[in-house]
């Protein structure tokens, strides 16, 4: 079963809904990915120990000038200008590489091999509750997410309930952890950027056919623009956390609610079995 | 001309907040909403939309089942798993690469260009504002945002603008890259908290390596005082000029409602703030650019 966490907005409060929830499920019976490579923070949260890293590459290629004849077919076939003929040498521009491998394929004097270009670490470590986190760091400077996401979600064990915390926005970085989901669980806010960005991710969820439900955060009891937008897409609204100084102090110091506010507890642990009860049935009405 | 990128590494800090009250106080510029998967800046500027162009970017294949003879070739050389059992390519996994055409031996791979999105030009009080909407999961948001700023400096060279301002996405992938590279200076907009703090220092790296001088701004500072004092620290250390902060303050949210930018709906304490700030990134650019020119 795999349950992301997603917005279309940055800063609603993805991660600090994952981790509650991670913290909230039956000891043992879930596992984190945080797919937001470009700025994780999940394991501020759950401070995982023991940590393991592995480097993660993706293929880039590398000319034999001694074999090429300088036929242009590389240069021909890469769609995103990361080869190309200039004089009497062939150059390769590893950032705009896809590893799509057209270029080792066509070349007629296999002078094109595959070298490797880092993309980030992949970190995997077990906290003192027993909550298994894996998160990718993508490497500053490193143009592409969506490589390192998938072997992020590599790592997904299908025995268990895997947590995915996801990049926020619409585009590949979101869309490479949202697929393959089971059930997503949307965070907004009740402000007009939040139902903007949160109507954005609606959209991308029906063209993938993931089930959903909204989780609204720092919700002040009055604005109603989420559940507006909510009753008229027929999307049902699964919990509400509320808005206050202390929750953001909280978060701020990475620290997780349920233990900090007593209050909040049940709220997350009510909000883990109808996410479950949902993903079962795949509850909503896409 | 100068051009200004507010970034953050983080999302939800304040960003777009900050964007639309500098683009309210700079008398005379072109503002750009760079963060084309969830553009917002448009809520919170009044603005009057001129023309509005659709963004073509990369291709797709697929495949014609009425000459596909399923031989397998594509299936075998596609490195994105995209074409399925039955020869039917998923145009979300798609990167796009053209190597199931190049090798399709009856030529039943067609590989048209896509159109990813909507790139839009309006007019708002203090001058040109270019904007745009990425496509559902779409791909080239690099590219898009390439497209976006390369737009507002012809504006800006055409009219004689002096300053541009790019309203940035989170992160630090492709479309921060393509927000920031080449321009004159950052300002980075970050929140007091374990999270802005590592997200901060990951963009800080990014925005050495792509030799930009970076300003630090914290918003809703006055959350986590600790925190607050610790960034400042980090900013000394690492050349980072502090550009100032802003308290937390609900007129913040309620500007957002009234579709307005803060410092033209509030005279609260975060307006007061974001004009200080503003008023000091200002100084210190008037400062380095005499120096350089």
């Amino acid at each position: 079963m795999i349950i992301t966490i997603a917005s279309g907005k940055g800063g609603t409060g993805k991660t600090t809904v994952t981790v509650n929830l991670a913290a909230s499920a039956p000891k043992g019976d879930v596992a984190v990915f945080d797919c937001d490579v470009e700025e994780p923070n999940s394991h501020i949260f759950l401070k995982p120990e023991n940590l393991s890293t592995t480097p993660i590459s993706t293929m880039i290629p590398k000319v034999d000038m001694e074999k090429c004849t300088l036929c242009k077919a590389c240069e021909e076939i890469c769609q995103f200008s990361a080869i190309t003929t200039i004089g009497k040498k062939v150059m390769t521009f590893p950032e705009m590489c896809h590893s799509c491998q057209g270029c080792v394929m066509v070349c007629p004097e296999g002078a094109i091999t595959a070298s490797t270009r880092e993309l980030g670490t992949l970190v995997q470590g077990t906290n003192a509750s027993g909550i298994c986190l894996t998160w990718g760091e993508l490497r500053v400077g490193e143009a592409m997410a969506p490589p390192l996401i998938e072997q992020v979600k590599e790592k997904i064990d299908p025995k268990k309930t895997a947590l995915v915390d996801a990049p926020p926005g619409t585009s590949c970085p979101a869309i490479s952890a949202l697929r393959d989901s089971d059930f997503a669980l949307l965070v907004a806010e009740p402000t007009p950027f939040g139902l903007n960005d949160l109507a954005l991710t609606v959209e991308a969820l029906r063209v993938l056919k993931v089930p959903m439900g909204i989780v609204i955060n720092r919700d002040d009891g009055e604005t109603r623009v989420i559940d507006d937008y909510a009753a008229r897409e027929k999307i049902e609204i699964l919990a509400r956390i509320p808005f206050t100084r202390e929750a953001a102090a909280v978060c701020s110091k990475g620290l997780l609610l349920k233990e900090e506010i007593p209050e909040m507890e049940p709220l997350f642990t009510r909000l883990y079995s109808t996410v479950m009860e949902r993903a079962k049935n795949r509850g909503n009405k896409k | 001309m100068k051009e200004i990128t507010i970034i953050s590494g983080k999302g939800g800090t304040g960003k777009t907040s900050v964007t639309a009250s500098f683009a309210f106080l700079a008398a005379n510029r072109v503002v750009v909403d760079a963060d084309v998967d969830a553009a917002n800046l448009y809520l919170t500027l009044p603005h009057t939309t001129i023309s509005q162009e659709n963004f073509v970017g990369g291709r797709l294949a697929e495949i014609d089942p009425g000459i596909c003879t399923e031989c397998g070739e594509c299936l075998e050389r596609c490195q994105f798993k995209a074409i399925s059992e039955d020869f039917i390519v998923d145009p979300i996994a798609c990167e796009g690469c053209g190597v199931c055409v190049h090798f399709c031996p009856v030529d039943a791979i067609s590989f048209e260009q896509q159109v990813c999105g909507e790139k839009f030009l309006s007019d708002t009080d203090n001058g040109p504002m270019v904007h745009a909407r990425l496509g559902i999961a779409q791909e080239n948001s690099g590219l898009l945002v390439s497209v976006l700023r390369q737009q507002a400096r012809e504006i800006a060279k055409e009219k004689n603008i002096p300053m541009i301002l790019v309203d940035g996405p989170p992160g630090i992938g492709c479309p921060v890259i393509a927000s920031i590279t080449n321009a004159d200076a950052l300002v980075i907009v970050t929140e007091p908290s374990m999270s802005g703090m590592h997200d901060m220092e990951r963009v800080k790296r990014l925005a050495d390596q792509m030799r930009v001088p970076a300003f630090l701004c914290i918003n809703k500072s006055d959350l986590n005082q600790e925190k607050t004092d610790s960034m400042k620290a980090f900013a000394k250390k690492n050349n980072i000029k502090f550009a100032g902060e802003i308290p937390f303050d609900r007129e913040v949210t309620a500007s957002m409602n009234a579709g307005k930018s803060l410092v033209e709906f509030s005279q609260g304490p975060a307006a007061q703030a974001v004009r200080k700030v503003w008023e000091n990134v200002t100084i210190y650019l008037n400062e380095t650019m005499d120096r350089l020119a």
